[in-house]
């Protein structure tokens, strides 16, 4: 069993940009990174002057063949790392993280598939991480990907998981809007419920590698779901993001 | 199931602090629960305690598995049933 | 290191009202350590306990409200930093409850003990004189689940981990014994004004 101690780095923020308007992606060069799995997450600390310290997790957007890190932030209403890391922080600060953390919930392409993804919301980035690492990889083993959002304007990586999408090496992409969606909208608008992951994901029979994250409530009723399907429990990897969906 | 925690979180969420105090990958690590048997990774365990500990319960039972905390003179950890790393 | 640009959303405060170390707050975390339980009120009781765990005084949930209430609006101290100012509850004393039940304390120290196995110790002066309630009701409404309804204990005097959500009786100890968070590295008292986050402080 080898030793990984893991501490305090100092990472560079090289540059950041707008998904969608609650949501950026901020790249940091991060000197010392140990390279990471697709699904891993960080810890990032913030240290006002006044001593005051908040740290919140947030997992890794980009695949190990990148340099550096990038990470994908929603900003929640009264969520304080969260507010800053997408307002204030600009390209050159410095900010604190820890990592690579978690080897739970990760998937490389020496593990198989194929694959069940289920994400609600901002449970999309360490997903995204995963089907970056695919395509890097030029692997062609199955992957269905279905994310559940709020609206149409929540939608984050739509038009790369688009282009990803239409290669035809094995990807497929279902998005689901929970509130309603703009005129046009060919997609579902709901839930995800037992329907929809019967019909969107791989069935038992070919025993796919399911990975759910999001909301608590999202990842505990699709895991639910996935079970009744007759999917084996110990083929579902979950990881809850709390009641919001994401580190606040 | 005693009802829709929309707080909790899992195993994955006490990672970094894991990874601190026993400098290895934790959520890999397997429990069994002293009070219902059932095996789980760690990275399944039912995680709560927000910023007080991390407080990490059988996905099943919710029996107590692991529980720590940090502070100016330490961490505290408590540890019950088995755990295979 | 210092975050460039970063400082707490939550504001410092005045020091007359706000203890040292805590930032105010208008939410109201939620935290706890184990899943919501969900009793319901007709299986819902309140006891008193001996040392030797027998059941000295039991109230059920009406019985619990037939009992003179006290309303009061106190502030509230978390460990984790927040304060929550003026905030209002309404419940029992303990004074009425031991007074209800015609009982003179036995000892000097309890443990107050709660559904899903919550535990946290006190000292008997630190629920006396109006200090501790048996609190059903915040913000005029009952209290939700997650804020350890349908009663939780309230001592706003400590730290809010000791106002033990989902609180289900007291039982009298000889000696004053750590409770949950207590075990775990937590002051045995927890008074906000003197900083006692930690066993040590």
């Amino acid at each position: 069993m080898r030793a990984s101690p893991i501490r305090w780095l100092s990472a560079e923020v090289l540059q950041i940009a707008a998904e969608t308007p609650r949501v950026k992606t901020i790249r940091l060069a991060v000197p010392g990174w140990r390279k990471h799995l697709p699904g891993q997450h960080v810890d990032v600390r913030l240290t006002a002057e006044d001593g005051y310290q908040a740290q919140r997790s947030y997992s890794i957007a980009s695949p190990p063949e990148e340099d550096g890190i990038a990470l994908t932030v929603e900003r929640l209403e009264d969520g304080e790392v969260s507010t800053f890391l997408t307002g204030e922080l600009r390209a050159g600060d410095q900010i604190e993280l820890r990592g690579p953390l978690g080897g739970y919930f990760t998937w490389t392409v020496e593990r198989g598939g194929p694959l069940a993804l289920v994400a609600g919301g901002s449970g999309v980035v360490p997903l995204m991480a995963m089907v970056r690492h695919r395509a890097a990889q030029a692997s062609r083993i199955p992957m269905h990907l279905l994310c559940s959002w709020r609206s149409a304007d929540d939608v984050i990586y739509r038009d790369e998981l688009a282009l990803l999408a239409a290669r035809g090496d094995g990807l497929d992409v279902t998005h689901t809007l929970t509130r309603g969606a703009p005129a046009g909208w060919r997609g579902y608008t709901r839930r995800i419920d037992r329907e929809m992951l019967l019909e969107i994901l791989t069935g038992p029979d070919a025993r796919p590698i399911a990975y759910v994250c999001g909301p608590t409530p999202m990842v505990e009723s699709t895991a639910t779901l996935l079970v009744s399907l007759g999917h084996a429990p110990e083929r579902i990897w979950t990881e809850r993001f709390g009641p919001t969906g994401g580190g606040s | 199931m005693m009802g829709e925690d929309v707080f909790r979180l899992d195993g994955n969420g006490a990672a970094g602090v894991l990874q601190e105090i026993f400098a290895v990958e934790m959520t890999t690590a397997s429990c069994t629960c002293e009070g219902c048997g059932r095996v789980s990774p760690v990275g399944a365990l039912h995680l709560y305690g927000g910023a007080m500990g991390s407080v990490l319960r059988c996905p099943s039972c919710e029996a107590l598995v692991l529980c720590i905390t940090s502070g100016p003179r330490g961490h505290f950890i408590e540890l019950r049933g088995i755990m295979r790393v | 290191m210092i975050t460039r640009g970063f400082k707490s959303t939550r504001l410092r405060g005045d020091p007359s009202r706000v203890p040292p170390g805590q930032y105010v707050t208008n939410d109201f975390p939620v935290l706890s350590a184990g899943p919501t339980p969900r009793t319901p009120l007709d299986a819902w009781s309140f006891g008193l306990r001996d040392v030797h765990e027998k059941e000295l005084a039991t109230w059920r949930w009406k019985d619990l409200l037939a009992l003179p209430s006290s309303t009061v609006t106190v502030d509230i101290h978390c460990v984790t930093k927040w304060s929550k100012l003026d905030t209002q509850w309404k419940g029992v004393t303990i004074d009425a409850l031991l007074e209800a039940a015609g009982l003179a304390p036995p000892t000097p120290y309890l443990t107050a003990f709660c559904d899903g196995g919550y535990t946290t110790n006190l000292a008997l002066e630190d629920l006396l004189d109006g200090r501790g309630l048996v609190a059903y009701e915040y913000d005029a409404a009952p209290i939700e689940p997650e804020h350890g309804g349908p009663a939780r204990l309230l001592v706003p005097h400590l730290y809010f981990w000791k106002s033990s959500k989902w609180v289900r009786g007291l039982a009298f100890m000889e000696d004053n014994e750590p409770g949950f968070w207590e075990t775990h590295g937590y002051h045995l008292r927890g008074d906000p004004w003197k900083e006692e986050r930690y066993a040590g402080d």
